[in-house]
Parts: structure tokens; sequence; C-alpha cells
């Protein structure tokens, strides 16, 4: 595509000097945008891939190690024990995010009474941050000053004060119900556009024909919602494999350093330990990881053919 | 008979849905609700668990005042947060309107290469280049300081809100422009009198997105704003959250998170219709 524009510019602009001139203008229009992306996104890029093949403290002189700190990798157990974290939280929350949001777009797909309403109210929580959510969640998961633990208590479902943050399981579990809360109004909207996409007529016709909701689900449904269910599908996946905030703010990584997901651990490299070379080379790896999803998701998103 | 078998079935259908509605909409709206109304409550009170939400023993503004006496206090980091979001609305809203344009209605060398490469860059995860983005902010001299943030804040927009801008200037049928321009307008006056009236909500659904991006950012201002009287909201009330000015002041905390959430909130419903329409134009693409 490149290669075509720059050839046939200058042939044009043979012919016509005053339009070429005038659009040549459009350059000045777009150098802005083209400056703050390679200063603050393309150079860094570079500087990640450099950083990683050199011992980089924070002070002092670096020095090049060729793949030293990748060899490290291979051998840093808590990296990949974070690594297996991330994907088992994003397996787990992806499916409960769904389990949630799909039966919401089902209810709110048709303009009926109050639709709306249901609609705006279960999507309030997505246009609250995610440090915000956690910050508010990390109160109501308080054993002494939150809700959950005291209205159990209270309640008499458990004999004494049980602190939801101790151990693993209910910590992983009230991170999923955070997150899930916080998403699924989101998730929605997305499956709530691809269910309006498919034509009314079809499902009509399906039921004239006398298929019952399952099939018709099977049949029409999920196949015409292809590309939204991949959409919806990769922003969770890529999403939850970038989670940082919900762990770092409610559980500091812990109980045991048991929640530390990739980022966690980049940023604790980076920014706590300062090994900066060490945590690029660490980030090359996430970001291998998240363009290999972007292909995926490139895939997967294409048009039908014949269509476009 | 019949019919009034039908009419029963009616109202049971209607009577599920709402109740269903209604069960699902507390759900969502119960923590938001919850925090909100134990902010009122007096500090003693809201040290306790909140049951029931609303203040039982008298009405309170005690938590919002105590907030401002952490550190450099509540107002500073709100004002931190304030300048941070209205600036990168402001510069990524001129940017993007000004790449939108260009690569709409110019052909020039490199256009479609500068094109994927901006769009390009939200294939990468900018948490995997945060150190760099440091390293270079500080070559800058824009280390630890809130331009520096909106600098990372702008880019961070970009592939989002110059697709929006493109679309939307492409939308715009060239008949309007060559009019205009046979009245004498030239690229400027064409942009800003002509053009933008009629992008106009495509403008504020990118500055919708921008603010509550910046608003409600967290790893970056964390990572990159290391002097406390630089922390944006987030990074403050974490802080304060971690314990780090002394015990926990639970109510204080509350306070603060309906400081972050109001804003977002007031503005989502404000302009829901804006806020849809990018979320659209984003699944769509």
């Amino acid at each position: 595509m490149t290669s075509i524009t720059a050839a046939s510019a200058p042939a044009r602009a043979r012919r016509r000097v005053g339009v070429s001139r005038r659009q040549w203008v459009g350059l000045l229009y777009v150098l802005p945008a083209v400056a703050l992306v390679t200063v603050f996104f393309v150079i860094p890029l570079g500087m990640t891939a450099w950083m990683s093949l050199n011992n980089w403290p924070l002070m002092g002189e670096h020095a090049f190690i060729g793949l030293d700190n990748y060899f490290a990798i291979l051998r840093d157990n808590r990296f990949w024990n974070a690594l297996k974290f991330t994907a088992y939280y994003t397996v787990v929350v992806t499916i409960a995010i769904f389990a949630v949001a799909f039966p919401l777009a089902i209810f709110i797909e048709r303009p009926r009474p109050l639709t709306n309403l249901y609609r705006t109210a279960f999507f309030m929580p997505a246009v609250v941050g995610f440090a915000s959510a956690s910050l508010l969640w990390s109160w109501l998961l308080n054993v002494d000053s939150g809700l959950f633990s005291p209205a159990a208590f209270d309640l008499g479902l458990t004999e004494k004060k049980v602190n939801l943050l101790a151990t693993f399981q209910p910590a992983f579990w009230s991170i999923i119900a955070m997150v899930v809360w916080k998403v699924a109004g989101f998730t929605m909207i997305i499956l709530m556009t691809g269910l309006q996409s498919i034509p009314q007529d079809l499902q009509e016709a399906a039921v004239i024909d006398g298929a019952g909701p399952f099939a018709r689900f099977r049949a029409i449904t999920l196949p015409l919602m292809r590309r939204t269910l991949a959409l919806a599908l990769i922003l969770s996946v890529a999403g939850s494999i970038l989670a940082f905030d919900q762990f770092y703010i409610i559980l500091r990584g812990g109980p045991r350093n048991q929640t530390l997901t990739a980022v966690y651990w980049i940023f604790n490299q980076s920014f706590v330990s300062f090994k900066l070379g060490y945590g690029a080379a660490l980030s090359m790896v996430l970001l291998v990881i998240l363009v290999a999803l972007s292909l995926i998701q490139l895939w997967l998103l294409r048009k039908p053919e014949g269509l476009d | 008979m019949a019919e009034a078998m039908s009419q029963n079935r009616k109202a049971a259908f209607s009577l599920a849905r709402h109740s269903t509605g209604m069960i699902a909409s507390v759900l969502f709206l119960a923590p938001i609700v919850w925090t909100v109304l134990s902010t009122f409550k007096p500090a003693q009170e809201a040290r306790q668990p909140p049951l029931p939400p609303w203040p039982t023993t008298g009405f309170s503004v005690e938590n919002y005042q105590t907030l401002n006496t952490f550190g450099d206090g509540l107002w500073a980091s709100a004002q931190n947060s304030i300048y941070v979001s209205v600036m990168t609305v402001l510069l990524s809203v001129l940017v993007s309107v000004l790449a939108g344009y260009g690569f709409s209605r110019f052909r020039f060398p490199f256009r479609d290469f500068f094109f994927v490469l901006i769009l390009s860059t939200i294939m990468i995860p900018f948490q995997s280049i945060l150190t760099p983005i440091f390293l270079v902010l500080t070559r800058l001299g824009l280390h630890n300081t809130l331009t520096g943030l909106v600098c990372v804040y702008v880019t961070l927009q970009l592939p989002f809100s110059i697709f929006m801008m493109r679309n939307a200037f492409d939308a715009v049928p060239r008949e309007i422009e060559e009019a205009a321009r046979m009245d004498g307008a030239n690229n400027v006056t064409m942009l800003v009198k002509v053009m933008l009236p009629l992008v106009w909500p495509g403008v504020v659904t990118i500055a919708l997105f921008a603010f509550l991006g910046a608003w409600n950012e967290f790893l970056a201002a964390l990572v990159l704003m290391t002097d406390q009287s630089k922390f944006t909201l987030p990074v403050m009330m974490t802080a304060l959250q971690s314990g780090r000015f002394g015990a926990i002041d639970w109510g204080a905390v509350q306070a603060g998170v309906t400081v972050m959430m109001v804003p977002c909130l007031i503005l989502f419903l404000a302009l829901q219709r804006f806020y849809i329409r990018g979320l659209m134009a984003g699944a769509v693409k």
C-alpha cells in the first residue's frame, strides 16, 4: 500500500505542481501526531528491544550482555508462575464475564419499556476506573470495616468474621467478582451490537420452520455474531493478560505472592528492584504474546469472503 | 377465554422481566450507592461496617475534610488530576482533528504508512514500554512533570481518536469543501469554519474518551510520578489506602473513591449517546 502511494505521488507532481504542493500540506497536519507517536511509542519500543540485551541498572553504566537476560528468564520460576497465574485468571475471568454479559445483552437487545434504564444501570460500573473500583472493593472486602465479612457474620452465616483476602481461593474469587461487576456492562454493549445486526426476518423464518430457541441460537445467532464475539473475546483476553490495578491495589500480589500477574512482575523487576534491562526482556516476552493475540484477532475479524 | 390466558401470560412475562431487570440493576448499582452514602457518616461511624449504608449518627462531611490533611491533601491531587485530564483532552483533540483532516483530505507521500503506524500502536501494550518512556521523559527534562504524563496519555489516545476523526472527515461530502473553496476559504478557515461544525459529534466522543482515560489511568501515573506533590487521584488514594499515612482511614478512602467516581458517572450520563457511539465505532471497525 505504501509503495503505491510513494510511487504515484511524484508522477502526479510532474503533471500538476500546484495541486501537488497543496497535497503536501497534509503532511503538516499529521506531523504533530506522527511526532508524538515516534517520541513516545516507536523510540521507546526500540529502546525496550535494545535494553533487553543489556545489563541496565538505574544508576551507573549499562553493559551489553547479549541474550543473557532471556536465558535468565528461562530460569526465573517466579516469572513463569506469574505467567501461569495470569493465564489462569484470564481464562476464569473471561468465562465469568461472558456468562454474565451474554444473558444481559439478550435481555436489553430489543427496545421494550425501561430497557434504556436497565442498560444504563448495568453499564455504570464500566465508566468507573479500575483503580477507583479496586479501592472501592478493597473497602467492601475489608475484614473489619468492610461489608461482606461483617454482613455474613451478622446474618449468622459464619462463626467469626472471615478475612476474605487472607487465603488464595476467597481472595481470587473476590477479584473475579469485582472484575465481572466492573466489565460485564462493557462486554454486554459490544455483544448487543452483534445481536442487533442479525436480521429479524431470519429468526422469524427459523421459527416458521419449527426451530426451537436453542437451535436458533446455535444455527443463527452464534455464526452471525462471529466477528462481534471474536472482538469481545479478544478485548477481554488482552485486558486480562495486562491486569495490574486490581491485584496491586486490593491484594498487593498476596496472599504469599500467589496473585502476582505478568505486568505486576515486570513492574516489580523494573521499578522496585530497578533491573531495567531484565524488565525490558520480560516486557518483550509480554509484547510478543500480545502481538500474537492481535494477529489472531485480525484473522478472526476478517470480513467474510465475498462481502466488503 | 383464550384471550384472557394470553393476557395473563403477557403480564407474567412482563413481571418476570422487570423483576429480573430491577434485581440486576440493584446489584450493579449497589457498590456505588453504598460507598457514596457511607461517605456522609461521621468519621467514628465510618470505621464500622456499613450496615446500614446510610449515616445513622448524623450527617457529616468530616471524611471529605480529613482527606485534605493527608500529604499535600486531596485538593492538590485533585488539581493534578484535573490538569492532566483537561490538558489530555485539549491536546488529543487538537492533534487528532488536525491528523484526521490531513489523512482524510490530502494525498501525500507515506500517508498510508503513517496511518498504519499510528493505528498499529494499539497492538503494543504500553505496559511493556514504560521503562523507556521513563528514560525518554528524563532526557526531555519532563521527568516527574504533569506535562510529561499528558504527553504519554495523548499518545495512548491517538490510535482511537485519529481513527474516529478520519472517519468523521471522510463522511463530509467533498462538494461542501469545493463550494467553500470557491468562496476563497483557505485550508485553515476551511477546517475551523466549515468542517469542524460538521464533525462536532466525533470531537465530543474523542474528548470524552480522552478525559475518562486520563482521569482513571493508574500504572503510568504510579511509575512516572515519583514526587508526592505530583500524584494524581488514583495514585494518591492508593498511597492512603496502603497505610502510607498511618492507620487506614476507610471513611477517607470512601470519600476519595467518590471524588474519583462522580465526574465519570456525571459525564457518562450527560454524554451517553457519544460514549456508545465511540464504542460502536470501535466495535464495528
